[in-house]
């Protein structure tokens, strides 16, 4: 079992979070102007990357709230967590873990 | 208000109510007991802290409102209040028909919310010094008292069920399922507590 920080509650079981894809996807400025293309990149298309990823989670059992992270898809480590509406903070992918 | 919504004393059902008996059996002296608390009234607030709503509700439980996760503004023997979320409550107190009216009198229309929830969880008292381990069977949150101490409460998960699981003392600790759960939960409980009735080897 994994730790995960919510940043309101703490570290708490992994099993009573939710994940939610990709951080920062913006909504679109005017949806109406977008081509049926750019829509679906909207909607469908995301990073997958392998190293350090800006996510979405929510504390479904616990505060129930919203909040980003950076976590390395490789190792599975969460990096940082950080409030909704907070800038990104700067991460260096390092080795190995530290929880 | 508060007339029309009374239900006469005598008809009314709590939700382990017919679980008593089963209850005060599985209870053994000294070590671990377990016991409904029927009919406390909870009262979820919502508020954002820093606004006039959150003010005025603060002052209105008489006790405050709770800053953090884990801290329960007031305690047990009168009305209290645990942290839910930045902005989620439950006010919580043995019968008080008058909270809920007088909580939203102090809401006004200010942003925020007041609902009267005390039919929405159920309250169990699991007591004695083997409660935590009891507790420990299946609840994941970290029960240590260096991490748990005495009036903290937290939204964790027992019985594969989510509840609220407040420290209410040294040895005390009330649980908080869903009214819908609460069979599942004394059934649980009273198999988790079965090993404590016979004396641990030495
Ligand atoms: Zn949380």
């Amino acid at each position: 079992m994994m730790l995960i920080d919510c940043p309101n509650c703490g570290p708490r079981n992994e099993n009573e979070f939710k994940y939610g894809g990709e951080a920062h996807v913006a909504y679109p400025e005017d949806p109406n102007a977008l081509s049926d293309k750019e829509w679906s990149r909207y909607l469908f298309y995301r990073q997958n990357k392998k190293g350090i990823f800006a996510e979405r989670w929510v504390h479904s059992g616990g505060c129930r709230k919203w909040f980003n992270a950076l976590r390395d898809t490789v190792t599975y480590e969460f990096k940082a967590v950080y409030r909704a509406g907070e800038a990104r903070p700067e991460i260096q992918a390092t080795e190995g873990g530290t929880r | 208000m508060a007339n029309d919504t009374l239900i006469d004393t005598d008809v009314r059902r709590s939700p382990a109510q017919h679980l008593a008996a089963q209850m005060e059996a599985a209870s053994v002296a000294g070590r671990v007991s377990l016991r409904e608390i029927a009919f406390t009234t909870q009262i979820s607030l919502r508020s954002a802290p820093g606004g006039a709503a959150h003010a005025a509700l603060s002052a209105a439980t008489g006790v405050g409102l709770p800053a953090t996760v884990g801290e329960v503004a007031g305690d047990v023997s009168g009305t209290a209040v645990l942290w839910l979320g930045p902005d989620e409550f439950l006010a919580t107190s043995p019968e008080n028909i008058e909270l809920a009216g007088a909580l939203a009198a102090a809401l006004g229309d200010e942003p925020g919310q007041v609902v009267d929830l005390s039919a929405n969880r159920s309250v169990l008292e699991l007591e004695g010094p083997d409660a935590p381990l009891v507790l420990r069977k299946s609840c994941p949150a970290d029960l240590h008292p260096r991490a748990f101490g005495v009036n903290q409460a937290i939204t964790t998960s027992l019985a594969n069920i989510p509840v609220l699981l407040w420290r209410t003392g040294e040895t005390s600790w009330r649980i908080f399922p869903r009214a819908s759960f609460t069979e599942h939960t004394v059934h649980w409980l009273i198999d988790a507590m079965a090993e404590f009735a016979v004396p641990p080897v030495a």
